[in-house]
């Protein structure tokens, strides 16, 4: 085989029909938002033109909004993201395969998340406010319950799922119930810890833009909904756009230590 | 060997070496408190040193219960479990167990997974490593060393699980239908190997199966279990397995004895399975 040959063999093996159905899917999106603007069948003002909606990331971009240039906007929302994130694996992990592991540990912590995860972030992030003021650390606070209860309920049921002879074998080889909360229940729930992580990410972004609702000044939430006062619908756009794409980059990256991490997942 | 020395041989088993490792007496179990009908039901049971224990039983006779009994795992409800004159009060690494479907850690390569009792019980690494290739070596797997579980067939799955328990040393090896998920080639195979490993090791094995031609094939005492309730109801003691690691073991399987005594094994079994009654004796 010539190299040419070569590589149209690997260009053909990367063209799949999912993936054009994927990009086509997008593609034929874009040309009805295209040309639906382009026909001018809605209003200007509630459905900007992908040209406009382009001009105005590039002023953004270039003059920043209101104040703060636009990576300051994004890496702020991203700073109270990711610090929620790292406090949600620091604790509900640990906690949920405990509780999962632990039928006393459960007793106590079950009840708890079980009250506060169907209420509406909205409805206690003004506690939170009143409590913590309205400076970083209610936005993280409250990022951080709407990711605990989804981490804590995916580790407690991959524990409680866990075939019971994983365990019982683990006590007939000499470990005791410490060596096997570590070494057998922590890496075998890896799949399922995954999992709620990458639920957490997505309810807390979907919670981000609530967080910065109140008395921010910075983010990409808080823009979009300032925008939204001034009607500006295209530096909307711009800020739906961005969040779309940084919310399926982090997935994108969780998906990827999750296979080196977990390389056995769906093998078994 | 001369069928003497064979004789001699398994004379020694049973006579010199009168050894009681695991006494189970008086033993019943019933799921729940209030339903009267018991799983389990007055069994009795000795392993001796080196015996070679088959366990024969139909479907839900309760004959996995019974080792889990024995492993430490289940509390019964009545009697008592003994190993070397100790209470059996919980699992541990003296009784080892193999499961029919080995719970490998896929997080573990195959040479850690046969390490991970050693080290859980701190045997320095050094020695650990060693033992562990020793044992992966004993099973014919020490080029999959580095191999994860997932990428080991059915078989070889089941080999490095028996290595995982014997690299402990326990005092006796329990197997629940260890061979039970296999085709029937790498069964064969299995068979063979553990045979070997019998021989070689001189360890106790309490093995349970349906299977009554790997029962005689392998075990040097066949304990036929009943159902509804589970009890056992008759006790062989065969020797074939002497016989078959011979040059010729298809002589044996066809052999008059083997014949007679496994359609006098399956006899019973399939008695129980018409009348599903309590006392066949």
């Amino acid at each position: 085989m010539t190299k040419l040959a070569r590589f149209i063999h690997l260009i053909r093996k990367k063209i799949t029909l999912e993936r054009l159905l994927a990009i086509g899917t997008i593609l034929i999106l874009f040309l009805f938002w295209f040309a639906v603007t382009e026909l001018k069948l809605l209003s200007d003002i509630l459905v900007p033109s992908p040209g406009r909606v382009f001009a105005a990331f590039i002023q953004i971009l270039q003059e920043g909004y209101k104040d703060n240039s636009l990576p300051t906007h994004l890496k702020d929302s991203m700073i109270r993201l990711l610090s929620s994130f790292t406090l949600v694996i620091l604790t509900a992990v640990p906690l949920g395969l405990l509780s999962g592991y632990n039928s006393k540990i459960r007793a106590i912590l079950y009840p708890l998340v079980e009250f506060y995860r169907p209420l509406p972030p909205l409805a206690y992030y003004t506690l939170l406010v009143l409590w913590m003021g309205i400076e970083d650390s209610s936005k993280t606070a409250l990022l951080y319950l709407a990711g605990f209860a989804p981490v804590f309920i995916a580790c407690e049921s991959g524990v409680r799922k866990l075939k019971q002879d994983y365990i019982d074998g683990a006590y007939t080889l000499g470990a005791d119930s410490r060596q096997i909360f570590f070494h057998v229940v922590f890496p075998a729930c890896l799949p399922d810890i995954f999992m709620g992580l990458r639920t957490a990410i997505g309810v807390s972004y979907t919670t981000l833009v609530a967080a910065e609702m109140v008395a921010a000044v910075t983010g990409i939430g808080w823009m979009v909904l300032d925008a939204s006062k001034f009607l500006r619908s295209d530096i909307i756009f711009v800020g739906i756009i961005i969040m779309g794409i940084t919310g399926m980059l982090i997935d994108a990256i969780l998906r990827l230590i999750e296979r080196k991490v977990v390389p056995w997942k769906g093998k078994e | 060997m001369s069928i003497a020395e064979k004789k001699a041989a398994e004379e020694k088993a049973t006579k010199d070496n009168p050894e009681v490792i695991i006494s189970v007496e008086n033993v019943s179990l019933a799921y729940s408190a209030g339903n009267s009908s018991n799983v389990l039901e007055d069994i009795g049971l000795k392993l001796h040193q080196g015996e070679f224990v088959c366990l024969l039983g139909p479907s839900g006779c309760g004959k996995s219960t019974l080792l889990k009994i024995i492993a430490g795992l289940i509390p019964p409800t009545k009697g008592n479990a003994a190993m070397d004159g100790e209470v059996i009060k919980g699992p541990d690494w003296h009784r080892g167990v193999v499961f029919q479907q080995p719970p490998l850690y896929s997080w573990l390569s195959t040479r850690e997974n046969v390490r991970f009792g050693l080290k859980m019980r701190k045997i320095p690494k050094q020695e650990g490593l060693k033992l562990a290739d020793e044992y992966l070596h004993k099973v014919g797997l020490l080029e999959y060393a580095a191999h994860k579980p997932y990428e080991l067939s059915g078989g070889m799955k089941q080999r490095v699980a028996i290595a995982r328990a014997l690299v402990n040393s326990p005092r006796v090896l329990l197997m629940d239908e260890p061979f039970g998920a296999l085709d029937a080639l790498t069964r064969e195979e299995m068979v063979m190997l553990l045979r070997n490993i019998w021989r070689e090791t001189g360890c106790t094995i309490l093995f349970i199966t349906h299977d009554v031609d790997e029962a005689l094939s392998l075990g040097t005492r066949v304990l036929v279990m009943s159902r509804n309730p589970g009890q056992i109801i008759r006790e062989f003691k065969t020797s074939f397995t002497w016989e078959f690691s011979g040059e010729n073991p298809s002589r044996t399987r066809y052999s008059q004895n083997f014949v007679e005594m496994r359609e006098k094994i399956l006899d019973l079994i399939h008695k129980q399975k018409l009348y599903s009654t309590s006392s066949l004796e």
